[in-house]
């Protein structure tokens, strides 16, 4: 893949990356620009007093330490989905399909009501789980369930397309050299599957993080133990607190972009091995 | 094509059709609510439009916004164009008075503090009160596991902390004994719910808990929707009277030209006619006369108000709800 | 060459099953299906009987008196214009940014990934606010935009501009990993055989990333449709004028009006099944092309 000579023979480019450079300026960065401004309204004393006090902490170790959980059990378990709805066939299955996006289209409070109904004490399976000492509405465990709800169609649906897109060839000729099906799947799936899993587990991992409205009903919300981030700073606009509640949106953003970053650099490496393999 | 021209073209006959649905009448007033008053507006609506068409030959039409009490005063001081806000809590307007949309004195433009009904706070329990709550006191015993949302997002948990507050005051405790009730009874709750509605359900449909603190409105609509047969209504022998203040938008109105339209429906809450209304939605009326009418449903028992303890429910909020106030402190550090 | 281009996407699981190459043993097989299942049940499938035993509780004359409300159905109307136009504007920018991103090589790239990410890591009612940061009464164009008596937020165009922004990273995501793993050599062939951009985007590109380009859609759309955070800031909450679904549908359960509450949204989780539609549309008008591609 030459892709200096792409770049010669691939006409449009400058007008692709001109209008997604403007819509992306006019859509995202200028409306993300007033949360660093509001919050740079007060001074630096009250800036640090507000995203640095144990309990918002706590929130944040929390969101960010159950986001990346459940984003990594959706990078598992939606791979196996994925994989089930491309490779084999099974009664109900286009329902299966249709039925990945029904996390986005249900409001989220409407989510989050319908998991705890489920989950709690008095639920369907949390009448099954409190005999063997499983709380997990009104815990930690809750947000999990919650997070890992709202976040399994963006890995399902990245690796479907990719998934489907993958030529027989190469796994023929892989077995027809000795490999076993898991050296196959290892060495020759894998590979061109890894950048859409990555791209996968970081959106369902950002998404995650600010999440609000189903998480609300699950969790419990008690500070220092089950208090998300997202409503620290919805207790500060309560108190019409613009400057607090944008200061600690602001750390946010920050961590989300770098952490995203990250993992864009792990995706793109990816690519790289698998494209110069 | 995704879009063919017909698709296009009826959406935009739709959204023609929309954008006049509101244009019969002469004038269009715009009433910011709080949840939980849909009920009582749809009511209170066309009596009113009946009332004024009546004495003055013109239409009015009144559009309703509702949504969580202080989200919707933030909307209006954002430029949401309401005639009117009617709310559940007085620092709501506050917020507006200091924006410059509302005078500083809006509470005097109207009677009894520009209150036209109260409600109080009282207890659900289940069905025989198998745990013997009474009064406040059971709901600080070891082992009661109390329901209340979150006083820091719910203006219905911030009520339930302060007649707290004020019943341990009232019982001749000290500012130490109060804020040792309050720790007592908040250590007994296992869930603070982001609102009233959230925590009714984490009590009636989770099963959890013993007791349920909520308006005593809300009371009868949980029974209305869920059915009396799970759960009854305990008073205690004091509570807090909570005042839902109304008040006219100034720099609305004035732009609109419709300041005379609004103070009339706002005043229309106080006559005998919008009080009977307000009664029949649960909501204790001003007026005696309606009021005695309706005692069967409003149990007498002796009410405070906030401004009585507190100061006011302004000062209320810096002390004990603002961030690193006593409630943070109480719940934060709780076992 | 539309032959071989319909076989490219054309996709069976007969096509893995058919060789032992492809195929995993039987046991293996039926281990995934069951995880896959289970977790389908658990995640799924448990959800939506619940919105929808909730919704019938009290029969089926409230389920439908709840829909034809007038209330109801402006806010489906107006959901279903907030999402005819957010989806569009970002359909549009999602071609066009993966384009740039996966065809070609430039620095920065990683950034702007990234940065098309961000959306999604904002907590929504965060999201809200910055827009009415910038265009409420006290924002940096609302006294401009008062002067004029131009109203953004509190009014449709605030709706619309919500929904773009936590739709935004959408399409755009769903065809970069995909384009990325195609590559670019079918393009340049076309290139080189003469045909001009347009035609090698129509011929060769858009049937490549057919799948891609409708899951992202189908997802952007369940996503305007059923956004609930953001929207809410900057709704206003008018009924009948303001009101998207998922915000009537808040009312709805905050007024104790449990049953419409669910009605209303079991109606958005039918939006899911909705992709079950377009797709096998897809599917089929797919195979037309392909047996008249064989024919010919």
């Amino acid at each position: 893949m030459n892709t200096s000579a792409a770049r010669r023979v691939l006409p449009g480019f400058p007008l692709a990356l001109g209008y997604t450079l403007v819509y992306l300026s006019l859509i995202v960065l200028v409306p993300l620009s007033a949360v660093f401004l509001k919050s740079a309204t007060q001074g630096w004393e009250s800036f640090w007093a507000a995203i640095s006090t144990p309990r918002v902490v706590a929130s944040y170790q929390l969101t960010y330490g159950v986001s990346l959980l459940a984003a990594a059990i959706n990078a598992v378990f939606g791979l196996i989905f994925a994989w089930v709805l491309v490779r084999y066939t099974f009664p109900g299955k286009r329902i299966v399909d249709a039925l990945v996006d029904l996390p986005f289209a249900l409001p989220t409070a409407v989510a989050g009501i319908a998991l705890t109904a489920i989950y709690a004490g008095n639920g369907w399976l949390g009448q099954w789980l409190q005999p063997l000492g499983i709380k997990v509405a009104f815990t930690p465990l809750g947000i999990l369930v919650a997070l890992i709800f709202i976040g399994l169609p963006f890995v399902v649906r990245t690796v479907q397309p990719v998934l489907e897109d993958l030529s027989t060839e190469l796994e023929e000729a892989a077995a027809s050299l000795g490999a076993d099906r898991w050296q196959t799947f290892y060495r020759v799936v894998l590979p061109p599957v890894l950048p859409a899993l990555l791209t996968g587990f970081a959106l369902a991992f950002a998404r995650a993080v600010g999440e609000y409205g189903s998480v609300i009903f699950i969790a419990g919300n008690v500070p220092m133990v089950s208090e998300i981030t997202p409503l620290l700073i919805i207790t500060k606009l309560e108190q019409f607190d613009y400057p607090g509640a944008t200061a600690i949106a602001a750390v946010m953003l920050v961590t989300s972009f770098i952490l995203l970053f990250l993992i864009n650099g792990l995706q793109a490496w990816a690519n790289r091995s698998h494209g110069g393999g | 094509m995704p879009f063919s021209p017909r698709i296009v073209r009826a959406l935009l006959a739709g959204a023609a059709a929309f954008m006049l649905g509101a244009a019969h009448a002469d004038v269009t007033l715009l009433n910011v609510s709080y949840d939980v008053t849909r009920e009582l507006y749809k009511d209170i609506n066309p009596a009113f439009i009946d009332h004024w068409a009546k004495t003055t030959g013109e239409r009015v039409a009144v559009e309703q916004s509702h949504g969580g009490s202080s989200k919707q005063a933030q909307s209006v001081a954002n430029g949401l164009e309401a005639d009117v806000v009617t709310m559940n809590q007085a620092t709501d307007i506050d917020l507006l008075a200091r924006g410059g949309l509302v005078p500083a004195n809006w509470r005097k433009r109207l009677p009894h503090d520009s209150a036209p009904y109260t409600s109080t706070t009282i207890f659900l329990v289940r069905k025989g009160n198998p745990k013997q709550i009474r009064d406040w006191d059971d709901l600080v015993k070891p082992g009661i596991v109390v329901v209340v949302p979150n006083p820091k997002t719910s203006g219905n948990g911030r009520y339930t902390y302060l007649v707290a507050w004020g019943y341990a005051v009232k019982k001749g405790g000290d500012e130490a004994a109060a804020r040792d009730f309050v720790t007592r009874l908040f250590r007994n709750v296992p869930v603070l719910d982001g609102g009233g509605r959230g925590a009714t359900t984490t009590f009636t449909q989770r099963d959890l808990g013993d007791v349920l603190v909520t308006f005593e409105n809300e009371a009868v609509l949980i029974q209305r929707e869920l059915g009396s047969a799970g759960f009854e209504v305990v008073y205690p022998s004091i509570s807090l009277q909570a005042e839902a203040p109304v008040a006219v938008v100034d720099t609305v109105v004035d732009k609109k030209g419709t300041r005379k339209q609004a103070q009339a429906y706002l005043e229309f809450l106080y006559s005998p006619a919008g009080q009977e209304i307000i009664a029949r939605h649960f909501f204790r009326p001003r007026l005696d006369a309606v009021l005695r009418k309706h005692t069967r449903q409003f149990k007498p028992i002796p009410l405070f108000t906030v401004d009585e303890v507190f100061g006011s429910l302004d000062q209320a909020q810096k002390i004990h709800f603002a961030d690193g106030g006593v409630f943070d402190q109480i719940v934060v550090n709780r076992p | 060459m539309g032959a071989a281009v319909a076989t490219h996407w054309t996709v069976h699981s007969r096509r893995f099953e058919a060789s032992a190459a492809t195929r995993e043993p039987a046991w293996v097989r039926g281990i995934l299906i069951a995880i896959a299942l289970a977790f389908f049940a658990l995640f799924l499938l448990l959800p939506l009987v619940t919105v929808f035993a909730e919704a019938l509780r009290k029969g089926w004359g409230v389920y439908f008196a709840a829909l034809v409300d007038p209330d109801a159905r402006s806010a489906i109307f107006l959901t279903l214009l907030v999402a005819a136009i957010a989806v569009p504007l970002n359909l549009v920018f999602g071609v066009s940014a993966a384009w740039a991103i996966a065809k070609f090589n430039f620095r920065g790239k990683q950034l702007l990934t990234t940065l098309i990410d961000l959306p999604f890591s904002v907590s929504p009612v965060v999201a809200g606010l910055i827009f009415v940061l910038l265009f409420g009464a006290q924002g940096w164009f609302g006294p401009w935009l008062i002067e004029h008596d131009v109203k953004i937020i509190f009014a449709v165009p605030g709706l619309v501009l919500a929904t773009v922004f936590v739709t935004f990273p959408f399409v755009a995501r769903e065809l970069i990993p995909l384009m990325e793993a195609q590559g670019q050599e079918e393009e340049e062939a076309a290139i080189v055989l003469g045909a001009s951009g347009w035609q090698t985007f129509w011929r060769v590109t858009l049937p490549n990333i057919k799948w891609g380009l409708l899951y992202g859609v189908i997802l952007c759309n369940a996503r305007a449709m059923g956004e609930f955070g953001a929207v809410s800031v900057v709704s206003g909450h008018i009924r009948g004028r303001t009101n998207t679904m998922p915000l009537y549908v808040e009312i709805l359960y905050n007024e104790y009006n449990f049953a419409a509450a669910f009605a209303v949204a079991s109606l958005l989780a039918l939006l899911a099944l909705l992709t079950l539609v377009v797709k096998s549309l897809v599917e089929w008008r797919g195979r037309q092309e392909l047996s008249a591609g064989q024919e010919s």
